[in-house]
């Protein structure tokens, strides 16, 4: 919403300064967007005469002029076509900064000439895009006068954020009563007196609406206003318009915008004899359309109000007019349209429809019902006023919708809500200000809100309007009291558990990154994912438009952005959702990581990561979470992003899985247009079961042995396909006390050892705790292992 | 001079002189050896009469006791100047660069969550949490924003495919549909906040189509506005680690509460640089309210016994206040160099007893 200081001071007297009535409107709840004040941009800039020009002595297309100026006399070389003897035109001085281009203006010399200042155009003045020649002011300016005040541009124009509760400020009438309630100055806008109707309207309205839609157009009035001459408006309000940024059209239409931003009143003229018979308001028939006033066709819909003649519609009710039955310079008879329509059904209509006006604005925050009638008697006075003519009596249709209704309020309501102590005659001191009635005392106040303030429901809302216009920058700071003793634990596990996993694989080298939840299709379709369930409806663009089913393909893609960056390797995380559907709750929280690239080359050499550093990464992740993970089974059932032959899953169970890690499959790394191995994994945190609680924090005591704990090595010929897990579980399980660790400390395939074998070499260690092994206790369970491992893997011990 | 004096005297020279261990070995065989000088002396020793055992037993006895010593000493002198020839030959170029630790780094938006929290958790706040995807009611109808509503349009929703059930989910536009599901499964008093990615159909230089917002909630029988504030200058000061800050709400509108308020936190503008606590600027960071009692009502809370605030700001913005981070759109672009830049250590772990940030 915006107008200008010296509009609004039509409504209210006031002495308040611009910058007074600025911070008043913020305080209560008008906040101000901006200020401008174009007389303090242009205040460097003066009238001057210009006493001579003559061709500039080395330039055809230049002059040199001689400008008296608050200054005094000085030379100017000027390129304007324009610039001659005996003209007025705006100065600026050496030393000025020239609104349009920026420039700070130096004295100089032009082809040899000594030219100091300027004469400015609009465009350099950045009124405008004009710049065919200098300004050319009145004969009356006076030398050294300020242009913005000479020009009319010194009424600072004020923006404001309107707040969707505020139908009645989005006109300069209910701002100014607003701020006179906040004690900046007295509301004196005037009545208004109605116009007499001379004849009888040949046009009258109707409202066809059926039962279920009649909240559609509760009222619908109007008038006919014959023999107008439509012309331009006057300077005043073709002036006030372009300074709030509407183009003045004709007089016909700019009272109409003149009521809608003065008085928050919508209001539409049609052309009269391009009506055939009456008016009526209907809801739009099915494949209905229409031409707007905008020129676009708009395909309408039952749930779409509007104003028809007899044979078509000829407008979108409070959104849109129709341009065919538009005003125009010949229109000779104007019919005004003032009417009540539903603030729901104009949002749908303009949601529908996609059209955005100051009608709907106004309309779906919600009109002021008392104010219809006195809005068309006003703007019919000012037709008369402006374009002449002669007004018919009102006809109407309907009637204002019951506006009036009481809320029993409890002054004490006010310091009960907001801490913030005010005496019950202010509190009624201001609603009467407001325009609230209100009766009755104390605890049993009863107020009725006025006709322009549907928001109002209940006393919370009357506890806001008292505090707004009382200033909420009074409340005091209260302390919330604290809960009894120390501080308690907020975090559940798993947001526990996803605070530690992110520092640990942040002290794991892996740096975080927060990703959107949404992917292109075609990268979701890699991952499971691109169905219909969990596409947007409405993407902000078709590159972004699914829910991701994994986190991995934003990493994939911030891999390959980092690349083109030139990163040479890129280790990265990211905790979030991961969607399952496009309902509430199919989202499951991961750690997804990604290690790529080749790290900088080092004179003790460096590796790049392999699918174990992703396999540490996930073990970390669920030691971390309290999982023993060397036993937690892995299987080679990762799903198919990753290369089939290296990657692995880990299970809890046959259904829970709760990681998988691996290297990208190439198809996707390619389709990342990612080069050489990607290494990656995937932790699902809320599937990690939770450690059991337990009733004290006490460790279960530490038990070591006196006896010497003894290590033997076997190497195992098994098949290729043969898994280390398998031959480390036979081994573990061939003695149940003593066997305290087996590792894998050679895996060796090639010359010496058979095509499609291998040679495995493990590590056991026995640890007894109640004796000292004997050869023969070794050997047997050596043989044991042996044994157990052979019957396991079909392999057998290794020779030598 | 007598004879012991004598061999003394030379053997000791032959000591000094000895140039490498072989040498000092023969001085020793020569002297203490089987055959040896003052092995040939001790051995004369049980030839003598007592009176001159007496006598020569100690002249003797010390004899061998000096030699020995200096032996010793001259041994550990090799000893010693082998081990500086052996250590002279083992350097390293200790200037050598380090291989490149790859560091890993804290999101600043993670960072200032935990800081958020940790604020928050001494205040009594419990963390809620909620789901992205939300249903039409939660995001907007319980928090008294009906259909055809204008401030849905201020929203900017980014509405799902219609589901095989008919439904339309949304992603959420804020974290208030939290605070509905917590009244709806919880009596007062509640404290909560609830931080998450909410998401809008917006994007420049600072509005990005997916941010952070944290709401708080307190709901119980008597806190009003002024506790309101009270909390919010507590947290201001605490998240900004400044003495004191000075805060300035403003009247504004949000359908779930009422009143409601923006507020703008004071502080000085040096170029790039924001200062709290101090300064003639104002910078809004959040809006917040009394919640409205329909929301209440809606919720299943009985609005005449009770009353509460909410509000919800923005964690990527404060992060980027604080931290003096420029542009939001670069917080999800995942550019390493930004990372590192603008990251924090795994190490860093605010605490209110340690202080937030280093």
């Amino acid at each position: 919403m915006k107008f200008t200081l010296s509009w609004l001071k039509e409504h209210l007297e006031t002495d308040a300064d611009v910058d007074a009535i600025g911070e008043a409107l913020t305080r209560i709840g008008l906040e101000v967007e901006a200020i401008e004040n174009k007389a303090a941009l242009l205040a460097p800039f003066t009238v001057a005469y210009v006493k001579s020009a003559a061709r500039h002595p080395n330039a055809d297309k230049l002059q040199v002029c001689e400008v008296e100026t608050a200054g005094g006399v000085t030379q100017v070389v000027c390129g304007a076509p324009n610039a001659r003897a005996g003209m007025k035109g705006v100065f600026a001085p050496s030393g000025s900064i020239i609104p349009g281009s920026g420039l700070v203006l130096k004295p100089t010399q032009i082809r040899g000439v000594e030219s100091n200042g300027m004469l400015c155009s609009e465009r350099e003045m950045g009124l405008s895009g004009e710049h065919d020649g200098i300004i050319e002011l009145p004969d009356d300016a006076p030398v050294g006068a300020p242009i913005a005040q000479v020009m009319g541009l010194d009424d600072p124009v004020i923006l404001i954020k309107l707040t969707p509760n505020r139908g009645d400020c989005a006109g300069v009438h209910g701002i100014a009563r607003d701020l006179a309630a906040a004690g900046l100055g007295t509301l004196k806008t005037p009545p208004v007196p109605p116009v007499e109707g001379r004849f009888a309207s040949p046009i009258t309205t109707a409202l066809h609406l059926a039962a279920e839609t009649a909240d559609a157009c509760p009222l619908f009035a109007g008038r006919l206003i014959k023999g107008v001459t439509n012309r331009p408006s006057p300077a005043w309000l073709q002036r006030r318009l372009k300074a709030v940024g509407l183009r003045p059209i004709s007089a016909l239409v700019d009272v109409t915008n003149l009521l809608s931003l003065d008085r928050a009143r919508p209001l539409h003229v049609f052309d009269a004899d391009k009506i055939s018979g009456n008016l009526q308001a209907r809801m739009a028939h099915a494949n209905e359309s229409i031409v707007g006033l905008d020129g676009e066709t708009y395909r309408l819909s039952p749930e779409i109000c509007v104003i028809a003649d007899d044979t078509r519609a000829l407008g979108i009710a409070g959104v849109m007019g129709g341009l065919d039955t538009g005003c125009t310079e010949e229109t000779k008879n104007v019919f005004i349209e003032a009417a009540l329509f539903s603030p729901q059904r104009i949002a749908q209509a303009g949601r529908m429809l996609n059209i955005t006006s100051d009608a709907r604005f106004r309309f779906e925050r919600g009109v002021d019902p008392e104010f219809c009638l006195p809005g068309l008697e006003l703007a019919s006075a000012l037709i008369l006023q402006f374009c002449g003519g002669e007004a018919s009596t009102i006809v109407t249709a309907g009637a204002a919708p019951e506006w009036r209704r009481t809320i029993a309020f409890d002054a004490g309501r006010v310091a009960a809500l907001t801490g913030l102590s005010i005496d019950d005659e202010t509190i009624v001191q201001i609603l009467n200000d407001l325009g609230f009635g209100v009766a009755g005392r104390d605890a049993a106040l009863v107020v009725t809100p006025p006709s322009w303030r549907p928001d109002i429901e209940g006393s919370a809302d009357l506890v806001e309007e008292v505090v707004r216009i009382a200033g909420l920058d009074r409340l005091p700071s209260t302390p919330l009291p604290r809960l009894p003793g120390v501080a308690r634990a907020v975090l559940t596990p798993l947001q526990r558990r996803v605070r530690d996993t992110r520092r640990l694989l942040a002290a794991r080298g892996l740096t975080e990154t927060i990703n959107n939840s949404f992917v292109p299709r075609a990268h979701a379709q890699l991952f499971g994912g691109g169905d219909d369930e969990r596409q947007l409806a409405n993407p902000m663009s078709a590159e972004i438009d699914a829910m991701r089913p994994s986190l991995l393909p934003s990493l994939l893609a911030a891999a390959a952005r980092n690349a083109d960056r030139g990163a040479s390797a890129f280790s990265a995380f990211e905790i979030g959702p991961q969607f399952l559907g496009g309902t509430p709750g199919e989202q499951v929280v991961v750690a997804a990581g990604l290690r790529s690239g080749a790290p900088e080359r080092h004179w003790q050499g460096a590796r790049p990561a392999d699918l174990f550093a992703v396999k540490a990464d996930v073990a970390e992740v669920l030691t971390l979470a309290g999982l023993n993970a060397a036993s937690l089974a892995v299987t080679r059932e990762a799903p198919a992003w990753y290369h089939p032959g290296r990657s692995g899953a880990i299970k809890l169970g046959p259904k829970i899985l709760l990681a998988t890690f691996g290297e990208a499959h190439p198809r996707v790394a390619r389709a990342f247009d990612l080069d050489g191995p990607v290494q990656m994994f995937e932790v699902f945190l809320d599937a990690l079961p939770q450690p059991k609680a337990k009733p004290t924090k006490a460790k279960p005591p530490l038990k070591t042995s006196d006896y010497p704990a003894v290590e033997r090595d076997f190497a195992f010929l098994v098949d290729s396909d043969i898994s280390a897990a398998q031959i480390i579980r036979a081994a573990q399980g061939a003695e149940k006390t003593l066997i305290e660790r087996v590792s894998v400390f050679d895996v060796y395939a090639g010359k010496g050892v058979p095509e499609g074998r291998k040679s495995v070499a493990i590590a056991v260690r026995l640890q007894p705790f109640d004796r000292t092994l004997t050869e023969p206790e070794i050997e047997k369970i050596s043989s044991a292992i042996v044994s157990a491992v052979t019957k396991a893997t079909g392999g057998a011990l290794r020779a030598g | 001079m007598t004879t012991l004096d004598t061999l003394e005297r030379e053997t000791l020279a032959a000591i000094a002189a000895a140039g490498d261990d072989a040498a000092l070995e023969a001085v020793r065989i020569a002297a203490l050896g089987k055959k040896g000088a003052i092995s040939e002396l001790l051995k004369s020793l049980g030839g003598m009469s007592p009176e001159e055992r007496k006598t020569q037993g100690p002249l003797i006895n010390g004899l061998k006791e000096r030699v020995t010593a200096a032996l010793a000493e001259k041994k550990a002198a090799f000893e010693a100047l082998a081990l500086d020839r052996q250590l002279q030959s083992e350097r390293v170029d200790v200037t050598l660069p380090l291989p490149a630790e790859s560091e890993g780094r804290v999101h600043p938006v993670s960072q200032a969550l935990d800081e958020i929290i940790a604020i928050f958790c001494d205040m009594g706040f419990a963390v809620a949490e909620g789901p992205d995807i939300e249903t039409d009611d939660h995001n907007f109808t319980k928090l008294n924003i009906p259909a055809d509503h204008p401030a849905r349009q201020m929203h900017d929703t980014f509405y799902m495919a219609r589901q095989a059930d008919g439904s339309q989910p949304v992603l959420r536009t804020h974290t208030s549909p939290v605070q509905v599901r917590t009244m709806l499964s919880q009596q007062p008093p509640i404290r909560i906040i609830v931080p998450g990615r909410v998401y809008r159909c917006d994007s420049d230089q600072t509005h990005t189509p997916m941010f952070h917002q944290v709401e708080g909630l307190v709901i119980d029988e008597t806190t009003h506005m002024g506790n309101l504030k009270w909390v919010l200058e507590e947290f201001c000061r605490a998240f900004f680690e400044v003495d004191a800050v000075r805060m300035r709400f403003r009247p504004s509108y949000f359908p779930f509460t009422e009143p409601s308020a923006e507020v703008d936190i004071q502080c000085d503008r040096r170029g790039d640089e924001i200062r709290f606590g101090e300064g003639k600027d104002w910078l809004e960071i959040l809006g917040c309210g009394m919640v409205h009692p329909n929301v209440l009502t809606m919720c299943g809370i009985d609005p005449s016994r009770y009353q509460g605030f909410a509000f919800g700001m923005g964690i990527d913005r404060v992060a980027m206040l604080k931290y003096g981070i420029p542009d939001l759109r670069a917080f999800f672009q995942s550019d390493l160099r930004w990372l590192k830049h603008y990251g924090f250590s795994a190490l860093d772990v605010p605490t209110l007893a340690g202080g937030l940030s280093k």
